[in-house]
């Protein structure tokens, strides 16, 4: 671990002026010290958002929730507001992490949670996305971690949050406030870049940008929601796949709103629109959700290690639409 | 007095661990303490071309760097006779001894600096370039070959067998073939590996994460050319170790060597990273086994193959054939053992080793055969239910499995089991059973320990013994205190230091077989002490009584005859003016390997959960049934029963080093990717003692347990799968690619 | 605004006690506890937050000391193992461990224990299988899940 120096700011305009010198974020600093431990990254300086003030979860007018930025994953999944309107959030926020790393990681910090592939933290092998143009590991190496959605040529690693996945399904936003002070709002599904050419780039996020909030629109809370999770041990460890649905039935039992994302599977939050299509109008029984969940697999790219995860895709969104639609 | 031996007396350490109060390896606090971080090698083989150690050097609070370019050559001396624990042949790592890399991880350079964090950067600072040479790093069974005359000697043996295990394979008319493949799996103790090195003039101190306080003095010794008498181990807790601290590894050394250097205390703790290269780990294998049977499952003809792999400057090897050679009734039998070597870190002993990776081929394969029969699991066991050691042509000196068999199986509810895979279904859910039979044979060692008695009441009784969780000291304790005839409460047992009488080592199940039987002597030897200094003593109770009328009894001595009470040791010592007394023992194996054969044997009883649409298996319950011999403490047996159900879950389910042959090198090497059972893994687990008491394998009558609990229990997990899903999953860990392939 | 820098003098409250320490910026409050005050009772397994064996109380919360810069626990109160018992009267968890052998080697233990009293006191401790979910956080190697259950369902109850 290079020796780097630390400073607390206390708005967002000395927060982004450290940036724009040379600093990197901590807020709970789960996953920066694992960074830095490993040597993964080497920040010159760390400067520390918790004095911004930017904790707490909120109704809007309208009934949007708004999640600040530096909320801990634990207060958020324990919250009444997210358990009883978004409870695809809450589920996925607690078979997050461990009950300690939840009480210090913040939801700002989930949304950037670098990847899990091995050779990523393993500074000792070749990686694009930790060096750019070093090569990619994983292709041919140890990948049943990897992803069988959205890779490239250049990186197949996986956003391994459980959060973002949950937002996608809630159709919701991140709020950004750019270096200059600007605020500008993102969907969740557009936040999380593709990796191409570039798997170093992540997000949208630039220099100087910070998280302030997400906000989750009212439509979505009025959704029954929720979230399945795979893993490869019944607690503690991050997704082999998952899949969130936020779904509503009209009068008629009619699927009349459903989105449908998976996670651990892609390289950023992956949106199922076609599986949504399948469902949309429909009314939900066993075969239909069957059917409509061997789309989730659509496009899939997979290699030597990772290629369950294609039919662990499938049955993991038919599991979860089941189970919400009280089908299981 | 109630007797102390059998209770389940909650473990005397327990306060200090619970407060935090236990001192392990890395918490001695010595002034002037500095820091070292190593650097490996990051290519499996080849050489080192060039370092450059300028940053590093030119770095805030670094002390030194070492490398093979300045090291001290060290004489490396030959041990005459090599511990067990060794590899039986070729040569241990020589660390920064030269220029070469034999595996991904080897050290290089080492690093020493005022703090931690300064240590680890500057190392992150050495620059090395690398010479790469065509590296071994892909397991190929075909390459197997027998392992050396030494190990062979130390019996691990290439082959062994009896009948004509062919011919009869041949003529059986019921026959199962199988392979089964066990990856790399690693001990990932809590504690990381961590030495603390500090020289006083010649002497030197070393703060060790050790199960064998006795050799890691002796290694160190040779390696450094000193004399045992200068160096002073000290391990009080060990946080873990399942076989890894066993050896002396290169870091200690490295540590000796950075403390020479900066002429300082220096402590080097491995990463959680490090520790996949930088000590052992349990051997990647595969194994072939056929088994042949009459139609009324007695087997005719028993052929089992195992190759595993091992590193190429040193070859460890296991007895992975011993369970084959012995568990089952069979006339015919061969089994054959080979290595596969890779430029690989050397592996190790990892609890049962070999004796795990046999036990899982054999009992995988019964139940195939049991199927394969029609027959119930269980029956098939009972139906070649062995009576005696037929390798050895010994009788056990005790074997309680049927009872384990009964027990367990009863317990369990294996009769609601039907017969028929995918036929139990619950809630969604496929549920199966499986069962298989664990062995480990019990062995013996010499080993010493001195007691004394004190003036305020209290025994304190001491051996160089190691405590990595089994509850050596609780146990011993009550040895202790039952020979004596004293409370629990007043005997203090203390291990952990080469300044101790000497123990054996900790590991292999042999602790209580070995040293329990010294404690016992030393304990009479104390006693049988102060009865010769009462006797001769011009007055008092006993003075100028023959020896034979003067008898411990009832927490101190006493007429043979019963008459007059028993005086405490106490008392005696203070009518006679005497601050203590103390007296060693010691207690050796006897001749009974030669009239017996010795093994702990159990039956463990699984029901899994398979959700099949997502191929994960989760294990609601396992109920194990032991054969140990005496049990001497229920309460802490117990513990390491389930704590071997929970290893072996690991083993079953979770666990496998992900090795990338490019690098040579292991890829998860954290506890987030390789992963361990974790609490919510293990809803119920119940282990139950069968009575027994084994004195024609020893005094105390003990067998030994920490090795069977793990065995046995990854193949019935395997057995439940395929119970309730109907495949045979032969390759470990069973995870959902698995399933789901 | 404090300026950025290097090197720290902090004042860490442990136990209801303050101590004056030295820090890199990098040094962790897990290094800080054992290497400078010598409070080794909180163990390091892997320093990456994968076992918690270095849990402690955060003001109240339990959190894992490897994976938070010293400097960014100054002002808040830090509980560790040596924080719990009374004397030589032991927290009704740490009896509770003792009592159930909810150990081995005894290196997870008071991780264990800690993240046992920030379950108990954040009332997650309802049920055996919550007890479970709750636990597994903190890696035991030598195996005593369920004796820690057992401790754990017998502390929370003497204590509600
Ligand atoms: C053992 C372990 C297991 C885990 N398991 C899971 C799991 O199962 N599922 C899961 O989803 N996660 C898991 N996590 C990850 C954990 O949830 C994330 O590490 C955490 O959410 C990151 O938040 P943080 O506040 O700690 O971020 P930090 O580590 O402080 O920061 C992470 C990154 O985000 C940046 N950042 C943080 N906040 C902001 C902001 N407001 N604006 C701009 N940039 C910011 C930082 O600069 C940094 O680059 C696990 C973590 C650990 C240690
Ligand atoms: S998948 Fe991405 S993160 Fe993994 S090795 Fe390839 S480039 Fe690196
Ligand atoms: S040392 Fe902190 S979680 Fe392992
Ligand atoms: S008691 Fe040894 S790791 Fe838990």
């Amino acid at each position: 671990m290079q020796p780097f120096t630390y400073v607390p700011v206390a708005d967002a305009a000395g927060a982004a002026a450290r940036a724009l010198a040379g600093a990197q974020f901590i807020a709970g600093g789960t996953d920066m010290l694992q960074l830095l431990q490993e040597n993964v990254v080497q920040p010159q300086e760390l400067a520390d958002l918790n004095g911004l003030g930017l904790a707490g979860i909120t109704e809007e007018g309208d009934g949007a929730l708004r999640l600040g930025a530096l909320t801990r994953l634990q207060e958020a999944a324990d919250h009444p507001l997210l358990r009883e309107r978004c409870a695809v959030a809450a589920e996925a926020l607690a078979a997050s992490a461990s009950p300690m790393v939840r009480h210090m990681a913040t939801l700002g910090g989930n949304l950037l949670q670098r990847t899990r592939c091995l050779y990523f933290r393993d500074v000792s092998t070749p990686c694009n996305k930790r060096q750019p143009g070093s090569g990619c590991s994983a292709l041919e190496g140890e990948n049943r971690h990897n992803a069988i959605l959205g890779g490239s040529e250049h990186c197949i690693a996986v956003q391994p949050s459980d959060l973002p996945v949950a937002l996608v399904a809630l159709d919701a936003e991140v709020l950004i406030q750019g270096a200059g002070g600007a605020e500008r709002w993102v969907p969740v599904e557009g936040f999380h870049r593709l990796p191409g050419d570039t798997p170093e780039i992540e997000t949208v996020m630039q220099d100087g940008d910070i998280i302030l909030a997400i906000r989750i629109p009212a439509h979505a809370t009025r959704c029954r929601s929720h979230y399945v999770k795979v893993r490869d041990r019944a607690s503690f460890a991050w997704a082999l796949c998952s899949a969130a649905v936020a779904l509503r039935l009209d009068g008629e039992g009619r699927v009349a709103e459903l989105r449908v994302a998976a996670g651990g599977v892609a390289t950023k939050p992956w949106r199922l629109i076609r599986v949504e299509q399948e469902l949309l109008g429909h009314r939900l029984d066993r075969d239909r959700v069957r059917l409509a969940a061997v789309w989730a697999s659509e496009g899939a790219v997979t290699r030597s290690g990772n290629a369950y995860k294609a039919p662990l895709l499938q049955h993991t969104v038919e599991r979860a639409i089941l189970e919400l639609g009280g089908l299981a | 007095m109630n007797a102390i031996i059998g209770q389940p007396v909650s473990r005397v350490d327990g306060p200090a661990k619970v407060t935090g109060h236990a001192t392990y390896a890395a918490e001695f606090s010595l002034p002037g303490l500095a820091y070292a971080a190593m650097v490996l090698a990051t290519i499996p083989r080849g050489h080192v071309r060039s370092i450059d150690r300028r940053a590093a050097e030119a770095a805030p609070g670094v002390l030194a760097v070492m490398t093979h370019e300045d090291a001290p050559r060290l004489p490396y001396k030959q041990i005459a006779q090599r511990p067990q624990v060794d590899a039986q042949s070729g040569e241990q790592l020589h660390v920064l001894q030269d220029d070469q890399v034999r595996f991904n991880g080897e050290p290089v350079a080492v690093v020493v600096a005022e703090t931690l964090e300064q240590a680890v950067h500057a190392a992150e600072l050495v620059r090395v370039e690398y010479a790469r040479s065509p590296a071994v790093t892909i397991f190929d069974a075909k390459q197997g070959r027998p392992p050396s005359e030494s190990n062979a000697k130390a019996g691990r043996v290439p082959e062994l067998g009896r009948g004509d295990a062919e011919g009869a394979m041949a003529g059986a008319p019921v026959r199962v073939e199988a392979r089964y493949v066990h990856p790399r799996e690693h001990h990932n103790a809590i504690e990381p590996h961590v030495t603390i090195a500090h020289w006083e003039g010649e002497n030197l101190t070393l703060y060790d994460k050790t199960q064998w306080v006795d050799n890691d003095r002796k290694e160190i010794a040779h390696v450094f050319g000193l004399e045992e008498g200068n160096i002073r181990v000290v391990s009080p807790f060990v946080g873990g170790a399942f076989g890894s601290a066993l050896r002396t590894w290169p870091h200690v050394t490295l540590a000796v060597m950075a403390a020479k250097r900066v002429g300082r205390p220096v402590r080097l703790e491995l990463t959680r990273r490090q520790l996949y290269m930088a000590v052992g780990f349990r051997p990647h294998s595969e194994q072939h086994l056929r088994l042949g049977a009459d139609k009324d499952g007695r087997l005719v003809a028993l052929q089992h193959d195992v190759v595993q792999q091992v590193g190429r400057y040193e070859e460890y090897a296991e007895t992975a054939l011993s369970p084959t050679s012995h568990l089952y009734q069979c006339d015919n039998l061969h089994a054959r053992y080979r290595l596969v070597e890779m430029d690989t870190n050397s592996p190790c002993p990892m609890r049962a080793p070999g004796v795990v990776t046999g036990v899982l081929g054999l009992e995988m394969a019964m139940d195939e055969l049991a199927v394969e029969l029609g027959m119930d699991p269980l029956e098939l066991r009972l139906r070649n239910y062995a009576e005696q050691d037929q390798q050895k042509g010994l009788p056990w000196s005790s074997k309680e499995l049927r009872a384990c068999y009964e027990t367990a199986a009863e317990r369990f509810g294996w009769a609601r089991r039907k017969p028929e895979p995918r036929s139990m279904r619950e809630g969604g859910t496929l549920t199966g059973y499986g069962m298989a039979t664990a062995i480990y044979h019990s062995d013996r060692s010499g080993g010493s320990a001195s007691v004394a008695l004190t003036g305020n009441g209290m025994a304190v009784v001491r051996s160089a013994a190691s405590d990595m969780g089994p509850g050596t000291y609780t146990s011993m304790t009550q040895v202790a205190a039952e020979t004596l005839g004293l409370p629990v409460d007043h005997v203090r047992f203390e291990l952990g230091d080469t300044n101790l009488p000497y123990a054996p080592v900790h590991g292999g199940s042999i602790t209580m077989a070995s040293l329990g039987n010294a404690v016992v002597a030393a304990c009479q030897a104390v006693q049988g002490k102060l009865a010769s200094l009462v006797r001769a003593a011009q007055q008092g109770p006993f003075a100028g009584l023959a020896e034979d009328a003067v008898v411990a009894r009832e927490g101190g001595l006493g007429r043979a005859d019963g008459t007059g009470p028993a005086v405490p040791y106490a008392e005696l010592l203070r009518q006679h003016n005497l601050g203590w007394v103390e007296a060693e023992g010691s207690a050796q194996p006897g001749e009974e390997t030669k009239k017996y054969s010795s093994a702990a044997f159990g039956a463990i009883f699984v029901e899994v959960r398979v959700d099949e649409l997502l191929g994960t298996v989760r294990v609601p319950r396992m109920v194990g049934a032991y054969d140990v011999g005496r049990v001497i403490n229920p309460k802490t047996a117990r513990s390491q029963c389930i704590g071997g159900m929970v290893g072996g879950l690991g083993m079953a389910l979770e666990e496998r080093a992900e090795w990338d042959a490019r690098f040579g090198k292991v890829m998860n090497a954290n506890l987030a990717e390789y992963l361990v059972p974790v609490n919510a893994d293990v809803p119920s687990l119940e282990a139950i003692f069968v009575p027994n008491d084994d004195r024609d394998f020893n005094p105390l009558g003990v067998k030994g347990l920490a090795e069977v609990a793990i065995c046995g229990v990854a193949p019935a997990i395997a057995n439940a799968v395929w119970h309730a899903t109907g495949r045979r999953i032969r390759e470990l860990p069973i995870t959902p690619e698995r399933l789901l392939g | 605004m404090p300026e950025p820098s290097q090197n720290f003098s902090l004042t860490l409250r442990v136990n209801g006690a303050e101590h004056r320490v030295a820090v890199d910026a990098r040094t962790t409050l897990l290094d800080a506890l054992r290497d400078r005050l010598h409070l080794t009772g909180t163990k390091k397994g892997c320093a990456l937050g994968q076992c918690g064996a270095c849990t402690v109380l955060l003001d109240g919360r339990r959190v894992v000391s490897c994976l938070m810069l010293a400097v960014m626990a100054e002002g808040r109160q830090v509980t560790t193992i040596e924080g719990l018992a009374r004397g030589d009267d032991l927290h009704p968890v740490q009896a509770a461990f003792v009592e159930h052998d909810a150990f081995q080697c005894g290196y997870c233990t008071p991780g264990q224990i800690m993240s046992a009293v920030g379950a108990i006191s954040e009332g997650r401790t309802g049920s055996d299988d919550e007890i479970r979910e709750q636990m597994s956080g903190n890696l035991c190697r030598c195996g005593a899940y369920t004796n820690i259950v057992a401790a754990v369902r017998d502390a929370a109850a003497r204590e509600g």
